[in-house]
């Protein structure tokens, strides 16, 4: 039955995650802007540690029953985001390496790296996949991975990999690496492995400065002979024919783009937020169902802004439900993360135009969430990425057909 | 707890409804069109199909579904992506019998739903929209003033779809203390049935226009309470929402097809991102619009306050609706300006969304 109720769990779990958004996360918002990565947030992430796994964020405990699992994630992530999309992404958790290794991996190889999340220090695993002359593009992939005796020798340069430094050097974490086995296979050939954190011969060689999400290390990892066991290569070496191994790491992908998109909608939600509040202290008010003559633009762009973040919210829920119901969403993932990364572009920008100076100082929040928005129509696949992915399902065409 | 399913009933009641699109209004859609008439074949299925009658309690000889705007979002997709024309001249006399079944009174529910019951098709309306520029459904311009013990309605309407054959309209308009609606008989003095409009859309339907000048209602012809024509009008909207869903999604899945067929430099066009992305964005805005509506009817269902979701989800899907049906002739190209094609049909009837108002039938 067509419900949009949250559980009763979930709407608990949202009350806490919306606390520590504005109790922990906004007072430091702007410091971790101004600084970026060179002081790092301690505090707040020793608290988030000391919860994870209590939290639906860490996505390790799952429920007995119907899950919730990937909604409740969706719901946690918009509020954290809410807080600030940075700092965010700086949470010490299994992350995207932690996904790659829950959709790609065999039981065993999730115990081995997953097990750590569950106490000790804070850690963090990232995945690392774009290089300088392939984003998008995975089939392209340079990295090479050989076999020598009992390991896998990775040489290759990535970039753009979230939280790379604390996964790589500054936590007893992983960093989950796509490469070939076999340039001439294409997509075929690659293979993700994990490589422990201070594996000898992976170095992290710049952390970058960027637009926004300013909190969060995106770093460069050099991979020079770099060795690792045989057994850290997620899921089959054989080359098949088809691209099924392939697929299996794309997976990964169903499972973290309706994450994005809450993300943004966090993001896109603190924006209006904002405008709503400050025209409700100026006294005022939006006209809903007012005829078309009597309407502001002002009002007019509100109506819109909020009617976008619905939609895009809309279609995150749903992707993250049927990935709950264990239907396959890989057309509904890419729906929700084009329609959240574009619409909440342009929800932030327009809060920045609409508050004038207020919006464009840096006394406020507002051009910062302006900044930090737009990754999401960027990461985890481009708006034009997840529009090809929509157009290939719709049209029933391959990557071949439509490329 | 969160669901996007649909219950089992509402899978059948979509799936009756979406065979009866297929099979009964999209093959005489084009036709409707240019020579303005709806043949009584399909008038005589649609009552068959139970549109009218579903909704009536039992009391009154109807089938006494439990009044959903989920189950009639559902419905009215379906219908509307048949065509939109058809669908609303089926949907008619539900602009007279929800409003009764939502907000009458007992004694309005008993003297005028069993007339809908019968194996005779029966044709009620509503007078809603008026023919001004800045006509305004929050504060209509056709007055209502007490007489007495009666009521008496001055104002102009449009948009009255079947008029000329209806039993009963409801006129809608504005009482002293507040919005109202009022029963009308088509023989009240003072009611003047105009000559049948010429719209751009929805030209298989006929509309007409209505002149009120001093008729008078006894005080029982009232509809319910102050605070009915407010939920009706959020029922309106949604009820709008869900049938631009159809509309949009009818001229979608035609350009998808087209798009395929068609071939240019060696390839189908549909080969082409500068296609394959327009018809990707037309699919994910169609499922924004649906959701959207979805939502504000689930609120209405569970007796939440509505009236912010239903106007967002309700402007939203005018606009995309507009949005995908212009899309959809441009895939075309110049094949989608020749009425050969249903797009061009399309674009015409989306536009009417931003215009339509006061269609409660959901």
């Amino acid at each position: 039955m067509i419900d949009f109720e949250l559980s009763e769990a979930i709407t608990n779990s949202r009350q806490m995650s919306h606390m520590v958004a504005e109790q922990m996360m906004r007072p430091i918002s702007r410091h971790y802007d101004e600084h970026e990565h060179e002081e790092r947030p301690t505090e707040f992430w020793n608290t988030m540690w000391s919860v994870s796994g209590k939290t639906p964020l860490s996505g390790g405990k799952r429920a007995e029953g119907p899950s919730e699992k990937n909604l409740a994630m969706c719901v946690t992530v918009e509020e954290l985001s809410w807080g600030d999309a940075g700092l965010y992404l700086t949470i010490p958790n299994p992350g995207l390496g932690g996904a790659a290794v829950a959709a790609a991996g065999t039981p065993a190889q999730k115990e081995r790296f997953l097990a750590r999340f569950n106490g000790g220090e804070p850690k963090w695993a990232a995945m690392a996949i774009t290089e300088a002359g392939c984003g998008s593009d995975s089939s392209a992939i340079q990295t090479t991975a050989v076999r020598d005796g009992d390991h896998w020798v990775l040489n290759g340069t990535k970039i753009f990999c979230t939280s790379g430094l604390m996964a790589a050097e500054k936590s007893d974490g992983f960093v989950v690496v796509w490469a070939t086995l076999d340039r001439s296979a294409g997509r075929a050939g690659i293979r993700a492995f994990v490589v422990e954190h201070g594996t000898p011969g992976m170095y992290v060689t710049k952390v970058e400065h960027k637009l926004g999400i300013r909190a969060s290390d995106t770093a460069t990892l050099v991979f020079e002979d770099c060795r690792v066991p045989l057994d850290n290569l997620l899921g089959s070496a054989e080359i098949p024919k088809t691209q099924q191994g392939f697929k299996g790491v794309m997976a990964t992908f169903d499972a973290t783009r309706p994450l994005v998109a809450a993300s943004a909608l966090g993001v896109g939600r603190a924006a209006l937020d904002f405008v709503l509040e400050t025209l409700r202290e100026k006294g005022v008010p939006i006209r809903y169902g007012a005829p078309a003559h009597k309407l502001t633009a002002l009002e007019r762009d509100v109506m819109d802004m909020e009617a976008q973040l619905e939609a895009a919210r809309l279609l995150t829920w749903r992707a993250a439900w049927m990935m709950d119901q264990g239907i396959h969403n890989n057309l509904e993932a890419s729906m929700a993360k084009a329609k959240a990364g574009l619409a909440v572009t342009n929800i932030t920008q327009k809060a920045v135009e609409l508050l004038g100076p207020l919006g464009y100082s840096r006394r406020l929040l507002l051009e910062k969430w302006m900044r930090d928005a737009k990754i999401n129509d960027i990461f985890e696949g481009t708006q034009q990425i997840n529009q090809l992915i929509v157009a290939r399902r719709i049209l029933g065409y391959s990557s071949e057909a439509l490329r | 707890m969160v669901n996007f399913k649909p219950t089992e009933e509402q899978e059948l009641v979509r799936e009756t409804m979406a065979s009866f699109a297929r099979e009964i209004l999209r093959p005489r859609a084009r036709e409707a069109d240019e020579t303005g008439g709806v043949v009584p074949e399909v008038v005589a299925r649609g009552w068959e199909l139970g549109l009218v009658q579903s909704m009536i309690p039992e009391a009154q000889g109807g089938y006494g579904d439990a009044r959903s705007a989920l189950t009639s979002a559902l419905l009215l997709e379906e219908l509307a992506y048949g065509d939109l024309a058809l669908a609303l001249h089926l949907l008619t006399p539900r602009l007279f019998t929800v409003p009764l079944v939502v907000a009458g009174t007992p004694a309005q529910r008993a003297a005028w739903l069993p007339r809908f019951t019968t194996a005779e098709v029966a044709v009620g309306t509503a007078a809603f929209v008026e023919p001004d520029w800045d006509f305004d459904p929050t504060a209509l311009a056709t007055r209502a003033e007490p007489a007495g013990a009666d009521w008496v309605l001055h104002g102009r309407k449009c948009l009255v779809p079947l008029a000329d054959t209806a039993i009963g309209l409801l006129v809608y308009a504005t009482a002293p203390d507040g919005p109202a609606a009022f029963i009308v008989e088509p023989g009240a003095a003072g009611l003047t049935i105009g000559e049948r409009e010429k719209n751009m859309g929805i030209k298989a339907l006929a509309t007409y226009g209505l002149t009120l000048d001093g008729v008078r209602v006894p005080a029982a012809s009232r509809l319910g309470d102050g605070a009915a024509v407010p939920a009706l009008l959020d029922a309106s909207r949604v009820a709008i929402a869900a049938l631009a869903v159809g509309v949009a999604r009818a001229a979608f899945d035609y350009a998808r097809d087209y798009a395929k067929e068609r071939r240019a430099f060696g390839q189908a066009i549909a080969q082409k991102q500068a296609i394959a992305f327009k018809l990707a964005d037309m699919a994910i805005e169609i499922d924004s619009m649906r959701l959207l509506a979805w939502e504000a009817a689930w609120r209405i269902d569970r007796g939440l306050p509505a009236t912010r979701e239903a106007v967002l989800a309700k402007d939203y899907a005018a606009r995309a609706a507009l949005k995908i049906t212009d899309d959809a002739v441009q895939v075309l190209g110049g094949h989608g300006y020749i009425r050969d094609h249903m797009v061009e049909l399309w674009l015409r009837d989306a536009r009417g969304f931003a215009t339509f108002d006061g269609l409660a039938i959901a």
